[in-house]
């Protein structure tokens, strides 16, 4: 068995092995199913009471995914913990006693951590729109029409990216105090408003979520911004790339 | 085997480890002492690579740590912090650690049953006691049957039942040829357990001799003899080749005398003694007088009067490091070790008060 196996292998039992890890992905994919069910049955009985501006933009798909702007947050919880419970139980310290190879010990977790949230991001983004376009009813739309399935798919690939970012931030910042307090209102909140206000606008859209979403709307006039859905998921690869980067150069050069 | 060389660790100005260069050994259990922040710890996690040296260097049988693939085969350790999440466990705690250097998931069951913890495989740590968190990491360490084990404090916080197992294992782990390297704070606990004595203060290396040159050098004794014609019972010391040391309380200190002779030579020219008896400066003082210089923190006594001029603790070595060890001057060439003044005619000397001293030195 290769180093790199056994690493992985090493890394899973990790993952599978902390109640962190079902509470976390299992709230993720509930609150997103459940938030999205919610605002999609409210739509459906207001509909007609939508403006003819509001009906003509109408995104039946960037709809059934509005739970995801909370459910992704134990998206982020997952992503934190995952890396500083390693810091805050020193366990870290056996880990790298066991595998002194620092880049195969970071990457093998965040291949274990992204297929994982890869496969829970999917399931959570199949469930959220099919459930939602059922409640839609008439307003709902196919996954067969242009752009649904790109935007389902990438749905998954949001929920996936998001909680990978996490993990590289993790890594830099090792507390999970410091990562929560940071990630969590950003996520939740300040990036919203930089997104979004008209003064920050031009940069606050490029924030890896404000981008990231793009690729989960159908209908662009939902969103308003100068890049594609696909551009705007690669922008998000991009921070996330970054992101894990900047976390193995923390890893490598600072005593554990 | 574990080679330092030269091995130092800076933080900002203070240097944590200062040029540390011995070999630990295998077949004995070898101590690591030194006061809390000596240096101790980090020295360990640069054994293991987990903190980068600043200068110098550190092998394992020969190989950097980071050229290891399957560390755990080589060296196996017990850090000071468990560095167990509380919420995996105990099974899937070793599990992932054996998984990773490839050893077979057999092995998990039986180091749980060498340390005792197999009723409680499957239970999660959070709920462990200090002894059976220590359990577990010492199973951590046995994972991949080592040649080299290295065990941070592992009796901190023990029962005396836990440490009587631990010390009962570090032997039999020395008996079977491995290399087995202790630390500590308490010299009481080193002398039930190693043979060999590596001493380091405020990072630097004081002493690395074997546990029994270390006593025969630090706990020499001396005769106290107190009479009430002191200038009768010197002369008659001195004119039988003694070197008798007036005490702080008006007794006489003979430095490697012998109490029965002592006594007879008393007896022989009739002066009156009130007390004669033999003196044992214990490894605990000898070790406190060693360290004294580089001891970190102090609970200073008010109004504690400095050291006696040329109260030098035995053993020190001159901080070049240029003698071989194990050729310290024999102690008590300053100071005899052990000397202890009687309670309430002076403050408690030794430990440390002459460390700023030391330190500008």
């Amino acid at each position: 068995m290769s180093h790199t196996t056994r690493v992985l292998k090493s890394e899973w039992t990790k993952v599978r092995s902390v109640r962190s890890t079902v509470w976390t992905l299992t709230t993720a994919l509930l609150v997103s199913v459940g938030l999205g069910a919610l605002i999609c049955g409210v739509t459906a009985s207001t509909f007609d009471d939508m403006s003819t501006a509001d009906r003509v933009t109408f995104d039946a798909t960037y709809t059934s995914f509005a739970g995801m702007g909370i459910g992704q947050l134990a998206m982020i919880a997952f992503g934190v913990l995952i890396v500083s419970a390693e810091y805050s139980t020193g366990m870290i310290r056996n880990s790298l006693a066991a595998v002194p190879q620092r880049a195969a010990f970071l990457w093998s977790k965040v291949l274990i951590a992204g297929v994982l949230v890869l496969v829970v991001g999917m399931i959570t983004s199949f469930c959220t729109f099919f459930l939602g376009q059922a409640l839609l009813g008439s307003h709902g739309v196919g996954i067969g029409e242009p752009g649904v399935l790109r935007a389902v798919v990438g749905g998954g690939l949001y929920m996936a990216l998001i909680a990978m970012f996490a993990v590289g931030i993790t890594f830099v910042l090792r507390s999970p105090l410091l990562a929560f307090a940071i990630l969590m209102p950003f996520f939740f909140l300040i990036s919203n408003i930089l997104g979004n206000v008209e003064a920050t606008k031009k940069v606050g859209q490029y924030l890896p979520d404000q981008a990231g979403t793009t690729v989960m709307a159908v209908v662009p006039e939902t969103l308003d911004r100068p890049y594609g859905p696909w551009e705007g998921l690669l922008i998000m690869v991009a921070w996330t790339a970054a992101a894990l980067v900047a976390g193995f150069v923390v890893l490598k050069k600072r005593d554990a | 085997m574990i080679e330092l060389r030269d091995l130092t660790k800076r933080y900002g100005n203070k240097l944590a480890v200062d040029g540390l260069t011995f070999t630990v050994r295998p077949g004995t259990v070898t101590g690591f002492l030194g006061p809390n922040g000596a240096g101790k710890s980090t020295t360990m996690r640069m054994v293991l690579g987990l903190d980068a040296p600043t200068r110098g260097d550190v092998r394992i049988e020969g190989k950097h740590y980071g050229e290891l693939r399957e560390p755990l085969n080589s060296i196996g350790a017990l850090l000071e912090a468990k560095g167990v999440h509380g919420g995996r466990r105990a099974y899937d705690h070793l599990l992932c650690l054996a998984q990773s250097n490839g050893i077979p998931e057999r092995r998990v069951g039986e180091v749980l049953e060498m340390v005792g913890l197999q009723d409680v495989a499957r239970k999660r740590p959070k709920g462990f006691s200090l002894g059976m968190g220590q359990r577990l990491g010492i199973a951590a360490a046995l994972l991949g049957d080592p040649r080299i084990l290295m065990f941070d404090e592992p009796v901190n916080g023990l029962d005396p039942e836990g440490i009587h197992w631990i010390r009962t294992l570090m032997q039999q782990l020395a008996r079977e040829g491995r290399t087995v390297f202790v630390s500590s704070h308490l010299m009481s606990e080193m002398a039930q357990t190693a043979e060999h004595l590596v001493v380091i203060g405020q990072g630097k290396l004081l002493a690395d001799t074997s546990m029994a040159q270390f006593i025969a050098e630090n706990s020499r004794t001396h005769v106290r003899v107190r009479t009430p014609e002191p200038e009768r019972l010197r002369d008659a010391l001195v004119g039988s080749g003694l070197r008798p040391v007036t005490g702080a309380d008006g007794a006489l200190e003979v430095d490697g005398g012998d109490a029965p002779r002592i006594g007879e030579l008393a007896a022989e020219h009739r002066v009156v003694l009130h007390e004669l008896s033999t003196q044992r400066a214990s490894l605990e003082e000898a070790f406190m007088r060693l360290t004294a210089q580089s001891v970190e923190y102090h609970a200073h006594a008010p109004g504690a009067p400095a050291a006696p001029p040329g109260a030098q603790p035995p053993g020190i070595q001159p901080p070049s490091g240029t003698q071989p060890p194990g050729t310290q001057p024999p102690p008590g060439a300053q100071a005899p070790p052990g000397e202890q003044p009687p309670p309430g005619t002076q403050a408690p000397p030794a430990w440390g008060t002459d460390w700023k001293k030391g330190r500008r030195g």
